[in-house]
């Protein structure tokens, strides 16, 4: 880069990272000078192309002197700042930050690194009780703020509830949400700008939305996927990817990825196309990618399904999502 | 931006309620006649998004005022007005309790059910409402009631809150509440008067009381007025007059202000030692010298009206019998740390509260004490009320910021800190209503006078809300430094003789102390080391025959119906913490009761050590106090 006032160096800022000296830029967050020194942080909110929201606060660490523990993702370094990531606080901080998510929330598609912080920290979500019914289609969209059906305590309380399913494209299943914000944020000014999803409702009701939850043929939503690729935990899930693993057979070792670029305009976003049965399952962008960013607009993200069209196909897309 | 808004048409009624706040909608582009220029320019884009989009709880609060509930039309139509996508407007009024996104009866009645009332009148305060009208949320004769929150009327020991929509609409307190009360309210249902909010209606009793005379809320005024300093004028000025607020020494603290100059001000109050009386002891002379000093241009002043901490009621009183003194207070925060525009950010819950304070800033404008050339000093300050919605989360400073932003009042995460990324991302200085009020006695007595007051690291004097089973509940102003026991028995000791079981001290958010524990000074460095809190100041008593476990129950249940659910420790900490409280209860333990105790516990570390704000961070203190003093049977009996 040589955009002017960049090629000035940095200034450096010297801090302990678990005892150890370590010297980082200015302006870097506490997760970037970890990342530098090799040492391995969990996040579930973060991704490198959004700003952090630092609410999942799986990251958490521990600031020598300071009354609370502070997200990683999101805090700057500071000067002779002495950070400690594996203390008893912090272990104990986010193995229930991990009970909590895995006692309420279906994490079963969730990365594998999940499942081994888990075990690492030695959360057992089972010690909340058994799971709650799934709540009812519509039952949480309406909630209430402030107002909640109280609860005997026998069964503990979870997002469960069916899966939304309004479009040809990407289905979506918050019972599997973690509310971590990144499909708001690349929906909203991070990437896309159309604002078709917000967080709505408080507390443990506050819930992904449309506006009045209609469904998303009836919201600004333009299919772009975006929201799709940042979701940690395949809560919003391209439809062939859900309906395959829904049936069980989805199976990785009968796919490939193959790396293109976009065929429909000259902007030239890479893509990666995963197969399955010479059908197209899932299609990304990399995230480092300098044109995308990983962001795709609906001809690269969802147009791709014709070239395993066989003219059996019934018509789909994006126009019969209209029709009612 | 697109903006896709609905194509049905919002109704002639709820367009009037969008415009009544923003004025008739003047192009196309906005809901309005196309004209021919309309086809040639756009309108919309980040700009314009962000230009207005703080008008947004204004014309929420229009709609569910003047239509009773927001449409999916209306929403439709007030996002053409704003420039704001749907769905985050869903998102901003489905955060509030006290906006409807269905249709709901005309009248709501919104009952307290919280602690101090439980404490006051028994287990169920819902009971009387509930024999006479049926479960909650049922409509009857266009009236449904539900339960509600502390709404600040503690020292009554019942409390309504009533809403009116449509015609004549218009918010009202009715406290004390009994089912008679709801009697009252139901058979009025043709056009109340005495609902609307600040036309000179007929007062109704209960207001009556208020205005006449507050002794029931400041026993102190009918007998020791001398050791009264913020509340000297309470019950004796009348509230509604400048004149008399100037004849009873009102504004000589801001003219002593402008005569020191900022930095003489800031000097005073760092010797007075002022902390915060918000809740964190924050000391305002550091804060309103960071915010005063700070380079970034413009500057805020907000004063925090929002109180609901559950047993807090002093800023209403304050506001309802004193509301110049805030204004007057605003102003001088606002000339000192460099602010030109002011908000006080007022419950929504407290209708009177927001008449008294819109009538003592219209008089002070009219004076020449807001506007462009304060008390002719050259200095420009205008000062303006958003209301809240009913969201107890709005109250920590950086929500209440999103709040007025026309944003989720979801808190930010800190650093950056007000007094560099406040209200619309500018330098800002927030401070408690009561704490403003210190101002003013530091300006009329001088700093060190008033570090002389109290104790050596806790100056001035207090306002403790005294609630629960006591003889004489109300508000109570003495010097930092006061044992709870001679507050108590100021207030007339345990009711009916009844022997003392505890004190909640801090709120919902604070902790309980124990009976051999009343010889506590009631200062911020005696409660801290003995582990509790002033908080905002509650102080509820409960007797022998309050249930505890009840009451940890309720305290439970407010902090999950409270978080705003962004972050995972808190969002669903406070609901295993109500879980299994409800276990504990039935006496029906997952596990062993051993297990229960050590959930708890870890619950209380996450929520304590992880949460983004205040609220998740003491949302178990009081619980987590209680179990460690013995208060809950249930954990004891087994263990
Ligand atoms: C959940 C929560 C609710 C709060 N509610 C209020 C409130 O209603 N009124 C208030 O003055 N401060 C409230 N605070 C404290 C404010 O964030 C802030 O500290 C205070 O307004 C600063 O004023 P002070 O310096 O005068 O104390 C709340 C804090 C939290 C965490
Ligand atoms: S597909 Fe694109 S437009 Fe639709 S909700 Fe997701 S991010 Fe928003
Ligand atoms: S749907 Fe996915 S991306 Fe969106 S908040 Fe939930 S978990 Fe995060
Ligand atoms: S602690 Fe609770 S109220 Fe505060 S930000 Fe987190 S979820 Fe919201
Ligand atoms: S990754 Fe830091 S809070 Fe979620």
């Amino acid at each position: 880069m040589t955009a002017a006032g960049s090629t000035w160096p940095r200034r450096q800022v010297e801090l302990s990272l678990d005892g150890e000296t370590v010297r980082v830029n200015e302006g870097a967050t506490i997760l970037e000078a970890c990342a530098a020194a090799g040492i391995d942080i969990p996040t579930l909110c973060y991704l490198e192309t959004l700003a952090p929201v630092n609410v999942c606060r799986v990251c958490v660490v521990e600031v020598v002197g300071a009354r609370t523990l502070v997200p990683a993702c999101s805090r700057k370094v500071e000067p002779a700042m002495e950070v400690l990531t594996d203390s008893e606080r912090v272990r104990t901080s986010r193995r229930m930050v991990l009970e909590l998510l895995g006692s309420s929330v279906d994490l079963s598609y969730a990365a594998p690194e999940v499942t081994e912080w888990i075990d690492r920290y030695g959360a057992d979500p089972s010690r909340h009780g058994p799971p709650m019914r799934p709540s009812l289609a519509g039952e949480r969209d309406s909630a209430r703020a402030g107002h909640h059906h109280p609860s005997d305590g026998t069964t503990a309380a979870t997002v469960a509830q069916p899966v939304k399913r309004d479009n040809a494209q990407y289905v979506r299943d918050y019972s599997r949400c973690i509310l971590c914000y990144k499909c708001v944020e690349a929906c909203g000014a991070e990437a896309q700008n159309t604002f078709a999803i917000a967080v709505a409702g408080r507390g443990f009701e506050a819930r992904i939305s449309t506006e009045f939850d209609v469904g998303l043929p009836d919201s600004a939503c333009v299919y772009c996927g975006n929201c799709v690729a940042v979701c940690p935990t395949g809560a919003l899930m391209f439809t062939a990817e859900h309906d395959l693993r829904a049936s069980g057979e989805w199976d990785e070792s009968r796919q490939h990825v193959t790396r293109t670029v976009c065929p429909y305009c000259g902007v030239g976003c890479n893509l990666e196309v995963r197969v399955q049965d010479n059908r197209v399952v899932r299609v990304t962008s990399p995230l480092d990618h300098d044109v995308t960013s990983g962001n795709l607009c609906v001809k690269g993200r969802f147009g791709l399904d014709f070239v395993s069209a066989t003219g059996e196909d019934e018509p789909g897309g994006i126009g019969a999502n209209r029709a009612e | 931006m697109d903006l896709r808004v609905t194509t049905e048409r919002a109704t002639d009624e709820e367009r009037a309620a969008v415009d009544a706040v923003l004025g008739a909608a003047t192009t196309g582009w906005a809901g309005g006649a196309r004209s021919e220029i309309d086809r040639h320019v756009a309108y919309g884009g980040r700009a314009a998004r962000e230009a207005h989009r703080d008008l947004l709880l204004p014309v929420l609060h229009s709609l569910q005022e003047k239509v009773g509930w927001i449409s999916k039309a209306a929403l439709g139509y007030l996002c053409a007005r704003l420039d704001i996508a749907p769905a985050e407007a869903f998102g901003v009024a489905s955060a509030y309790e006290l906006l409807s996104l269905e249709p709901m009866s005309q009248v709501v009645v919104h009952v307290c059910d919280d602690i101090a009332c439980i404490a006051r009148t028994g287990s169920d305060p819902c009971g009387a409402v509930r024999a006479a009208h049926g479960p909650p949320g049922e409509e009857q004769g266009g009236l449904s009631w539900k339960p509600s929150p502390c709404l600040g009327h503690c020292e009554h020991g019942s409390a309504a809150l009533v809403q009116r929509s449509g015609e004549g609409g218009g918010r009202a307190t009715v406290a004390p509440f009994d089912g008679a009360a709801l009697e009252r309210v139901a058979t009025s249902v043709a056009p109340v008067p005495e609902l609307g909010t600040s036309a000179p209606a007929p007062a109704p009793a209960s207001r009556a009381a208020e205005m006449a005379l507050p002794v029931a809320l400041v026993p102190q005024a009918s007998s020791d007025r001398s050791s009264l300093r913020l509340l000297r004028r309470v019950g004796v000025v009348d509230p509604t007059s400048i004149d008399a607020y100037r004849a009873a020494g009102g504004y000589e603290a801001l003219r002593r202000a402008l005569s020191l100059g900022p930095e003489g001000v800031l000097s005073e109050l760092k010797a007075a030692n002022l902390l915060g009386r918000g809740g964190a002891a924050f000391p305002t002379a550091a804060k309103w010298s960071a915010v005063a000093h700070n380079p970034v241009r413009p500057h805020f002043f907000v004063a925090n009206a929002d109180e609901s901490e559950p047993g807090t009621f002093k800023d209403r009183v304050l506001l309802e019998t004193d509301p110049f003194a805030l204004v007057e207070a605003v102003t001088i925060a606002g000339v000192v740390t460099g602010a030109e525009r002011g908000f006080v950010y007022l419950r929504g819950e407290y209708p009177l509260a927001e008449e008294r304070l819109e009538g003592a800033i219209a008089q002070a404008r009219a004076h020449g004490l807001l506007g462009d050339d304060v008390m002719s000093s050259g200095h420009v300050f205008e000062l303006e009320i958003r209301r809240g919605a009913g969201a107890y989360i709005a109250g920590e400073e950086t929500a209440l910021f999103n709040s007025i932003e026309g944003l989720r009042p979801e808190p930010r995460n800190k650093p950056p800190f007000p007094v560099d990324r406040g209200l619309f991302g500018k330098p800002t200085g927030i401070n408690n209503v009561e704490t403003l009020l210190c101002v003013l006695e530091v300006l009329s007595i001088g700093g060190a006078e008033f570090a002389s007051i109290g104790t050596a690291s806790s100056s001035g004097t207090r306002l403790f809300c005294v609630s629960g089973c006591v003889s004489s509940p109300g508000l109570y102003e003495v010097p930092l430094g006061t044992t709870l026991r001679e507050l108590l028995d100021l207030a007339g000791g345990v009711r009916g003789g009844r022997e003392l079981r505890s004190v909640l001290l801090g709120g919902a958010a604070g902790s309980f102390v124990l009976p051999e524990q009343l010889d506590i000074e009631l200062s911020f460095e005696a409660v801290r080391s003995a582990g509790t809190t002033l908080g905002s100041g509650v102080v509820m008593v409960m007797d022998d025959t309050v249930d505890i476990a009840q009451i940890l129950q309720r305290i439970a249940q407010f902090f999950r119906d409270e978080s705003c659910g962004q972050c995972v420790p808190c969002r669903v900490g406070t609901v295993r913490q109500e879980e299994l409280l409800e276990r504990l209860s039935s006496r029906r333990p997952l596990g062993s009761v051993q297990a229960e105790r050590a959930l708890l516990a870890d619950l209380g570390t996450v929520m304590r050590d992880s949460s983004i704000c205040g609220l998740g961070q003491t949302a178990s203190s009081a619980i987590e106090s209680a179990v460690a003093k013995g208060l809950l049977a249930s954990l004891e009996e087994v263990s």
